[in-house]
């Protein structure tokens, strides 16, 4: 098992916007607090799958232009979003198995100390 | 509102093609800080046609969407994504279960190339929590 650097990111709601622009998803609860919680949210949260596209940014940083071959998580806990200043997301990782050119990373996704996705993992030809 | 059970095993028609552009794939590197030199996409961006087939599901079970929370995502990839590509995502419903007032949909897309070749296989885990939920 090797570790490899934590990466830190911080998401705003500015960048929730831009994500939904990028991939389409303009679910309102990651935009609006009201919608968010009317459907019993603590606030607006990230997109799950922003949140997992910055654990892909960090692979993809630690193993720079490898191949994924495949990445997967469980979205176990909303980050929540606040309007001022945004909220901070930690992505660790250790390498976990190598073997026949796939490298299996392991990763662990925090914010505020508390994990947010659920066995993350990447596999990457690396 | 429950969903209807009959849906498990069901596919639905596949997403109008959707053509990868390095604008596009620039675009989505940008939201998580990244700066896109030219090559494969990113891991996550095949979720843009894997989106679209979900609306498309959505709105065909009159399902709202502020009502879905996104409980897992997978990819596994037969090859990289990459500028060019002109894709389609096809969606089939691969479980449905009641759990506490919610339906937790699983659902597989498979997303394929211009000449119909598997690129990406991509499931995903819908929470759907009904208005009385």
């Amino acid at each position: 098992m090797s570790e490899l650097a934590t990466q830190t990111f911080t998401i705003t709601r500015d960048d929730l916007v831009r994500y939904a622009a990028a991939s389409g998803d303009h679910n309102p609860i990651h935009q609006d607090e009201a919608v968010a919680t009317s459907v019993g949210l603590p606030g607006v949260i990230a997109h799950g799958m922003y949140t997992m596209a910055l654990a892909a940014r960090a692979v993809d940083s630690w193993f720079p232009g490898a191949e994924v071959v495949s990445l997967g998580c469980k979205f176990t806990q909303p980050v929540v979003v606040p309007a001022e200043h945004g909220v901070d997301l930690e992505v660790a990782g250790v390498v976990s198995t190598v073997q026949d050119g796939l490298t299996t990373v392991a990763l662990t996704v925090t914010s505020g100390g508390q994990k947010v996705l659920g066995m993350p993992r990447a596999v990457v030809r690396a | 509102m429950p969903v209807d059970q009959s849906l498990v095993g069901r596919s639905f028609p596949p997403t109008p093609a959707f053509a990868v552009t390095e604008e596009g794939v620039a675009a989505f590197v940008a939201t998580t800080g990244g700066e896109y030199a030219g090559g494969p996409a990113p891991a996550t961006y095949p979720i843009v046609l894997a989106f679209d087939a979900m609306n498309a599901f959505l709105q065909s079970e009159q399902v709202e969407l502020h009502r879905i929370v996104h409980g897992e995502q997978r990819f596994g990839y037969e090859r990289p994504v990459v500028p060019g590509d002109v894709l389609t995502a096809t969606l089939t419903v691969s479980s449905l279960r009641q759990i506490g007032g919610a339906d937790i949909i699983g659902t597989t897309s498979a997303i394929t190339d211009a000449d119909g070749t598997l690129v990406c296989t991509t499931s995903a885990t819908l929470v759907h929590k009904g208005a009385d939920a």
